[in-house]
């Protein structure tokens, strides 16, 4: 299939993006529903949602995903109509189903095979639910006919035959900028009944005073129809929050007093169209013939809508990523240039008053400008990324039989798009772990005395220039005696070995370490932690565990924002050139020979007012010199680490202040302890960006993890 | 299977290292690069020399000679950089300097003798002779560590 030049392939893929914002929109209304929200608008925001990606589906043929949105669609209008108030099963069944749509979406998309089986399984499900709790109702039961759901009325929902509705329509302009024709949905009003239609233009203003793109009119309609107010409702459904609507039901004998003239308003209000709003109706329609797109757009913005405000339509531009990664790098390049000219212009000795370097200082602002607009671009929430964390829970434990909630906190947070893509796996790990191996199973729970469903809280924030994203349950925690068992069971510490709590937690990020006795089919497969922590180590983060006996373990990730540049500080260091992070810098110290406190041999510290901070030789611990005698003179660094705590670094001299690009280290040579990437300077020369937290990790904590790794790599060798 | 006469032909590139000549497959070879300093990689092993800026991207250089157990020499400015790629990862061998290119035949290699005890071995594919100099044929893959099977 040419995907290129095909017309309909482009539409179809639009279409696929907009069921991924559609699928969005109805595991938010579910999860809402499920936390006990039960504002009416919810249900139907859900309901929309599966009815759009129904309505684009069967225009592109996807009989399999027709035929189960529709049947889900049906179930969810019986909850929409009242009929049906969903307790905790069928909840789980509509977050199944809704995982389902999302598996079926995917895989019309990839033109993969359809899984049949768990259609059936999950129609006969829903069947059953529909089966015992509207057989009174089942004899309307066609297509199509949702029944009232109460707005701000206190009608009730089923109106007595032959009833009389005024209703008053104004039409705001988000609604022809949706592509909205007000002269359809009067057709269809009219076809319910004998309806009266006015025009009410008193708004109209003068022709010089007209904004040509604003709607100024409204209608009255009276409507007597044997229809209910709720089919009434229905024709309006998809102009919901973008118009002005009030329907009032008056009783079958007063509509007879309404001195009307009644006109067939399939004739009359096509023409007061042309005449009275020519500009917002004309531009409408070409828009809403164009492609399906637009109107897509519109129902896919339709959901946010939650409380019933209109939003403005934000406008959004869907680039390709391809194109967005060349301007970044190309922003990256440019940031290297603009170091290497200020570098030569430095050396050429001009004075720092003169235009060119004021020119120059200009220039660094835009280049930073720029960067930080780049890098805007390439942010999204990591609400997508949560999510699909949500399913993950629901299938982990139902795979383990344990009741989990999850509950995510920070879901607006923005993290660079390359982050948010490459966490996935290693937090479905982490997830998954959590529930097999972090919650206790609901007996022990019990007995415990704790609640029987456990609760998995994935939280997002960012904090001092990183972004924090932490997995915590309220299990066991860890059982530190048996990992050090199996730590020295597999050999990976020896058994005289005297590990401290924070050492033996990280004992879980070993490679080949799994404490679960037996291969679950869930985790254990044999990759561990220790891939989780290779992965966020590759993005440039840490990862660490606490772990409270009979409370839980929390899993923390620090991650940089961007992959692409950093504020770095410049720093000689026996002879090398490194660059640590700006912002885990607090301030910088000259060392006189009374300030260095030994704590013991081997261990020095610093006193900062008052304060006593461990001091760290960096050109020692990177193994680029030996201890000297004294580090009276030396310049110190002290940072403070994403625990609170602070640390002061020993270094030769600060060079400068400055964004650096980061260039990715190659992992497939060796990966160094305490080296997160390294970048290009102003001579051409490579230098390397430090995580201080990990230099300090593996110093403070030789038998820590990353030391035995490398030692491990070197002997392989 | 083989026309006679037109055996597979093969392009060496030989170079000195540790006064002893090596050669290594022509076609892995993507670029020589005059000495230029590196920038060490803190606790790396000893025979990597650290990384280099090439056009924008950070290579690894590894010292062949401390890599093969030799003697290594102080580097000077007559030491080049062998820039070979293998299952598309760039990497960099400071070798002592690079001698010729040469073209022979697979026949005129022979298997090196099987002394199990010479850790070097395992990296020399295979031995040729050329103008009487005995030059060793360098398996690449044995040359440079690969990391990719350690993460699995």
């Amino acid at each position: 299939m040419s995907e290129q030049n095909d017309p309909m392939a482009e539409i179809r893929a639009s279409f696929f993006i907009e069921c991924e914002e559609l699928l969005e929109a109805l595991q938010d209304g579910l999860q809402e529903l499920d936390e006990g929200g039960d504002d009416p608008e919810t249900i139907n925001v859900v309901f929309r949602a599966v009815h759009s990606i129904k309505g684009g589906a069967g225009a592109f043929g996807l009989e399999a995903l027709v035929r189960f949105a529709h049947r889900f669609e049906t179930v969810m209008d019986e909850v929409r109509g009242g009929r049906m108030t969903p307790d905790a099963d069928t909840m789980k069944l509509f977050f199944l189903a809704a995982d389902h749509v999302s598996d079926l979406v995917r895989a019309c998309r990839d033109e993969a095979p359809i899984p049949e089986s768990t259609s059936e399984e999950l129609l006969a499900r829903l069947d059953e639910l529909l089966g015992d709790e509207v057989e009174t109702e089942e004899a309307d039961a066609s297509d199509f006919t949702p029944l009232g759901f109460s707005m701000s009325l206190d009608l009730p929902d089923l109106e007595p035959e032959g009833s009389t509705f005024e209703i008053r329509f104004k039409p705001e302009q988000e609604l022809f900028a949706t592509g909205n024709e007000p002269a359809t949905l009067l057709r269809n009003l009219c076809a319910l009944g004998e309806a009266t239609v006015r025009c009410n233009s008193s708004e109209l203003p003068d022709l010089e005073d007209l904004a040509a793109e604003a709607p100024y009119i409204e209608w009255n309609i009276t409507l007597k129809t044997e229809a209910a107010e709720a089919e009434v409702r229905d024709i309006f459904e998809f102009v919901d929050g973008l118009c002005v609507l009030e329907i009032t039901s008056t009783s079958p004998d007063a509509g007879d007093d309404v001195p009307d003239v009644d006109i067939d308003a399939g004739i009359e209000v096509p023409a007061v169209l042309e005449v009275v709003a020519p500009s917002p109706s004309q531009p409408s329609a070409p828009v809403s013939k164009k492609s399906t797109k637009d109107s897509g757009e519109e129902a896919g913005g339709e959901p946010e809508s939650k409380k019933g405000t209109a939003p403005a339509a934000k406008s959004v531009v869907r680039v390709d990523l391809e194109r967005i990664e060349r301007l970044v790098n190309l922003v990256g390049e440019l940031v290297i240039n603009q170091a290497m000219l200020s570098q030569s212009l430095d050396q050429a000795g001009l004075s720092p008053h003169s235009d060119a370097m004021n020119g120059l200082e200009e220039f660094q602002r835009l280049t930073r400008d720029i960067q930080d607009s780049v890098m805007m671009i390439r942010a999204q929430p990591v609400k997508s990324l949560f999510q699909r964390m949500s399913r993950i829970v629901r299938e982990a434990s139902a795979a383990v039989e344990k009741d989990v909630r999850l509950v995510t906190e920070g879901e607006a947070t923005e993290v660079d798009k390359t982050v948010i893509e490459r966490l996935a796996d290693p937090l479905t790990h982490m997830i998954r772990n959590a529930v097999d191996h972090g919650l206790e199973k609901s007996d022990t729970r019990l007995a415990n005395g704790k609640s029987r469903a456990g609760t998995v809280t994935l939280m997002a924030a960012h904090r001092s220039g990183r972004v924090i994203i932490e997995v915590t349950d309220d299990g066991a925690g860890i059982n530190r005696e048996r990992v050090f068992e199996i730590a020295v069971a597999k050999g990976l510490v020896p058994p005289d070995a005297q590990l401290s709590d924070g050492e033996i937690d990280n004992l879980l990020f070993l490679p080949g370490f799994s404490t679960a006795s037996q291969v679950s089919a869930l985790s254990g497969r044999g990759v561990g932690m220790d891939v989780v922590k290779t992965s966020i180590q590759s993005l440039g983060g840490r990862i660490t565990i606490s772990s409270e006996a009979g409370k839980g373990t929390k899993f923390s990730i620090s991650l940089p924002l961007t992959l692409a540049v950093l504020d770095g500080m410049v720093v000689n260091v026996a002879g090398e050139t490194l660059v640590l992070p700006l912002n885990v810098v607090v301030e910088t110290l000259s060392l006189g020979p009374e300030d260095v406190q030994m704590l013991r041999p081997g261990a020095y510290v610093v006193r900062v007012r008052g304060g006593f901070v461990p001091l760290y030789d960096l050109g020692v611990m990177l193994g680029y010199r030996a201890h000297r005698k004294t580090d009276a003179g030396a310049i110190v660094l002290l940072i403070s680490l994403d625990d609170g705590s602070r640390a002061a670094l020993v270094i030769d001299g600060i060079q400068d202040q400055r964004q650096v690009v980061i260039k990715g280290l190659d992992d497939s040579f060796y990966r160094a302890p305490g080296i997160a990437a390294a970048t290009i300077l102003g001579d051409g020369q490579i230098a390397l960006i430090l995580d201080p937290a990990d230099v300090i990790a593996g110093m403070g904590n030789p038998r820590g993890a990353d030391i035995m790794l490398s030692e491990r790599k070197i002997a392989n060798e | 299977m083989s026309d006679q006469g037109q055996t597979n032909d093969l392009e060496l590139l030989t170079f000195r290292v540790a006064d002893q000549e090596y050669s290594l497959d022509i076609m892995s070879v993507r670029e020589i690069r005059g000495w230029t300093r590196t920038t060490p990689m803190p606790h790396a092993p000893d025979f990597m020399r650290g990384v280099i800026n090439l056009r924008g991207t950070v290579l690894p250089v590894m010292d062949l000679a401390r890599r093969l157990n030799l003697p290594s020499h102080e580097t000077n400015d007559r030491n080049v950089i062998i820039v070979v790629k293998l299952q598309g990862t760039l990497t960099g061998l400071l070798v002592d300097a690079v001698s010729d290119i040469v073209a022979i035949t697979e026949d005129d290699l022979q298997a090196p003798p099987d002394i199990s005890s010479d850790p070097q071995l395992s990296v020399v594919r295979a031995l040729t002779v050329i103008d009487d100099r005995m030059i060793r044929v360098l398996d690449l893959s044995a040359v440079v560590p690969n990391t990719s099977d350690e993460a699995a």
